[in-house]
């Protein structure tokens, strides 16, 4: 073996590398957010839309579950200054995910949809129910407890899909991690404190919104 | 965009052109079924030891739980790196290409790790216990009464991972594997327009992805008409579920 | 000599919960032992202890003299050669046929001859009533023809002593009939038969001996006239009274 470990000078670069880990959690919580958006607009278009709008939505979500986000980055990263749309590699990076993530989520939501069970709406409708109420007190709760386990797990799923805004040039945990590779050629350390980095962010990400789903969404879930 | 791509269009679709694409798609396709492949393989032995209730296997049992939830937490394009510089500091000379299955493989092990163990507890206990009372041994208990009942909520998943991984297999143009991603990196970097490079990748990903995808509906229906039971969805074996492994006092 | 001997079997769930205290009991061969009593009496629980599923927290179990240590693989391998048991339900193996269900076993484990272990499988599903499904998955037959084959498999090992874990309680009215006719018929063939169940008027026809439990210990052991009729202690004679007004 012809490698010797340093790992102190790995460590030593521990804060920068942090630092990634909060524009991580900054870049899918938005991204991710945004992404809500456009599922729930997604969902309800092909779940109650006319044709037209029945077809572009499930256009979009056929297209964006379909095809790797690497690429569709590449292709938003590279097309998009074509079309005179100047944008960060930030901004880009999280418009991807968004648009990624909205895909998903909206199959998410049609599977929550759907699974609200017709006896439910019409032991409402006979109790003299407004549509607003139905949709307040039978619909919406339904969902959000069905489709919250599927989401959050798909948050997680995100966090860990974020490392490919590196190959871009956006200065999250794996970029960091690769800028401090490239100055230290400290490789096989580096990478593995950040994925030590990312397993503990997730495992926290998770025991969080377990707690959340439990608390406010009434899911169970075990903590752990 | 469009000018430049429609002037490029002759010399771009060319036979010798369409033949790397072609090669390319292959490779894609061939490393995410090496990978999951043996993954599945890895993952069917993983579990077995994993819920074995031996006492003397706790260790194990440890060791194994660690792996799945290490490694089910590793994004794939930081493990790429680290199998690539892991395997070259330890003395390997692995092709890219081996690195890349490599990585699948340790990934795809962890995540149909859990889809099986889903699978396995899912099974009512008194099924194993009816085998227990019957003196089957853990081998046969396993492989005769418990897996087959459980193909229909493990195969339906573990092929849309499947899937999802040759879409994940992008991330290895990174390191420089020759596949779909970096055949149309490549063609950008010599000039062709984003939109005929890129494009065409993303159509190919489409063309690979989308018939799969189609397939494993076909594969999951024609399971559930054999057996009546819940199935579920990749991304809802999720990282937060979690359910206590099965024991017989045995 | 008895065939089972319980001595002092104690039984805690979660480490303090007991559901099993200090048992003691005889089973003598041939005998038709009925337990009854009300629910989380621990019924079901000693069954498990007698199977090996369970190992006791304190006190012993031996069958034919020979004590059962429940660490021993062999000894419970032993022990379950000759004893069986029939669950509530999910007993048969959803990915066999019934009659795969009954043979797996003895060709399998007790390495009979493929040939006359089929012989003996469809002499007992006949006698159950289903040579008609021989080839049918479990989806495919009722809850009670699932119970009748579940009894055949268990038959077709030739135990010493058959545990009936409340076979018929996740059963409709029609379908407890027919398990309870089959029950009936092996009840003359000599065969020591423990069952836990609710069906009275079943217990007190078919049984030799009826023992109530209640809280994890055994209230009364007598015959069914006994239990039935002229119940000694208070516990039982409010258990028998609240299901004879039924």
């Amino acid at each position: 073996m012809d490698y010797t470990f340093q790992w102190g000078v790995a460590f030593s670069h521990l804060p920068y590398l942090l630092g990634g880990a909060l524009v991580t959690l900054h870049l899918t919580f938005f991204g991710f957010v945004i992404g809500l958006l456009i599922g729930l607009v997604a969902s309800v278009l092909q779940a109650y839309g006319g044709s037209v709008l029945r077809s572009l939505a499930s256009g979009y979500i056929v297209f964006f579950t379909n095809t790797p986000s690497l690429v569709t980055a590449f292709f938003l990263f590279f097309g998009l200054p074509e079309f005179g749309i100047l944008l960060s590699p930030y901004e880009c990076i999280l418009i991807n995910l968004a648009l990624n993530a909205g895909a998903f989520l909206a199959d998410v939501f049609r599977g929550g949809i759907a699974s609200v069970r017709q006896v439910e709406l019409e032991a409402a409708e006979v109790l003299g129910f407004s549509l607003v109420q139905k949709v307040r007190y039978v619909i919406v709760p339904h969902i959000s407890k069905a489709c919250y386990p599927p989401i959050s797990n798909l948050y997680i799923i995100f966090i860990l899909g974020s490392a490919m805004a590196s190959i871009f040039g956006v200065e999250e945990l794996t970029g960091r991690a690769f800028n401090i590779d490239s100055e230290t050629f400290r490789s096989i350390e580096i990478y593995s404190i950040t994925a030590g980095i990312y397993v503990l962010l997730t495992f926290f990400a998770n025991v969080l919104l377990t707690l959340v789903g439990r608390y406010v969404f009434r899911v169970k879930a075990r903590i752990f | 965009m469009f000018e430049l791509a429609a002037e490029q269009a002759g010399m771009f679709f060319t036979w010798p052109n369409l033949g790397y694409w072609g090669r390319a798609m292959i490779t894609t396709l061939t490393m995410a079924a090496l990978g999951c492949g043996f993954g599945f393989i890895f993952a069917f032995l993983l579990v077995y030891f994993r819920t074995w209730p031996l006492k003397a296997m706790i260790p194990v049992r440890i060791i194994l739980t660690l792996y799945v939830e290490v490694f089910r937490r590793i994004p794939f394009l930081v493990l790429t790196f680290l199998v690539l510089f892991g395997t070259r500091g330890f003395g390997f000379r692995f092709s890219l290409f081996s690195v890349a299955c490599l990585t699948i493989l340790l990934i795809s092990t962890a995540y149909i790790a859990e889809i099986i163990r889903a699978g396995f507890e899912s099974i009512h206990p008194n099924q194993w216990e009816a085998a227990a009372v019957l003196n089957f041994g853990r081998f046969k208990t396993i492989f005769g009464v418990i897996a087959p009942q459980s193909w229909p909520l493990i195969i339906p998943p573990a092929f849309s991972y499947f899937v999802m991984f040759v879409k994940e297999t992008s991330l290895t143009s990174q390191i420089g594997a020759l596949e779909l991603m970096s055949a149309g990196k490549y063609f950008n970097s010599i000039g062709i327009s984003p939109l005929l490079a890129f494009g065409t990748c993303l159509s190919l990903y489409f063309a690979l992805s989308y018939p799969l995808t189609l397939l494993g509906h076909r594969i999951e229906k024609k399971l559930k008409l054999r057996f009546k039971g819940k199935i579920v969805k990749s991304h809802e074996i999720s990282l937060i579920d979690r359910n206590k492994s099965h024991q017989v006092a045995n | 000599m008895p065939q089972l001997e319980i001595r002092g079997v104690c039984v805690h769930y979660e480490l303090s919960v007991p559901i099993l205290k200090n048992i003691d009991l005889d089973i003598f061969k041939g005998e038709i032992v009925s337990i009854i009593g009300p629910s989380g009496s621990g019924k079901s629980t000693l069954l498990r202890v007698l199977i090996g599923l369970l190992p006791p927290a304190q006190g012993t179990v031996s069958f034919n003299g020979k004590v059962v240590d429940y660490n021993s693989k062999t000894c419970l391998k032993e022990l379950r050669d000759q004893m069986t048991i029939v669950f509530q339900q999910f007993n048969l193996f959803q990915n066999m046929s019934a009659l795969k269900n009954v043979t797996i076993a003895p060709i399998e484990i007790k390495k009979e001859p493929k040939k006359i272990a089929e012989e003996r499988s469809r002499f007992l599903l006949d006698r159950i009533g289903l040579s008609e499904k021989l080839n049918a998955y479990p989806d495919e037959l009722s809850g009670g023809q699932q119970q009748r084959v579940a009894l055949a498999r268990a038959l077709a090992l030739n135990p010493d002593i058959l545990l009936l874990d409340e076979v018929t309680s996740a059963l409709d009215p029609e379908m407890t009939n027919e398990v309870l006719d089959a029950i009936r018929e092996l009840s003359e063939d000599g065969i020591t038969l423990i069952i836990v169940s609710h069906e009275m008027a079943f217990v007190r026809e078919v049984s030799d001996r009826v023992i109530m439990m209640a809280d994890g210990c055994i209230i009364e052991d007598g015959t069914p006239t006994e239990i039935f009729d002229m119940p000694k202690t208070d516990r039982c004679k409010d258990f028998v009274g609240m299901i004879l007004s039924h």
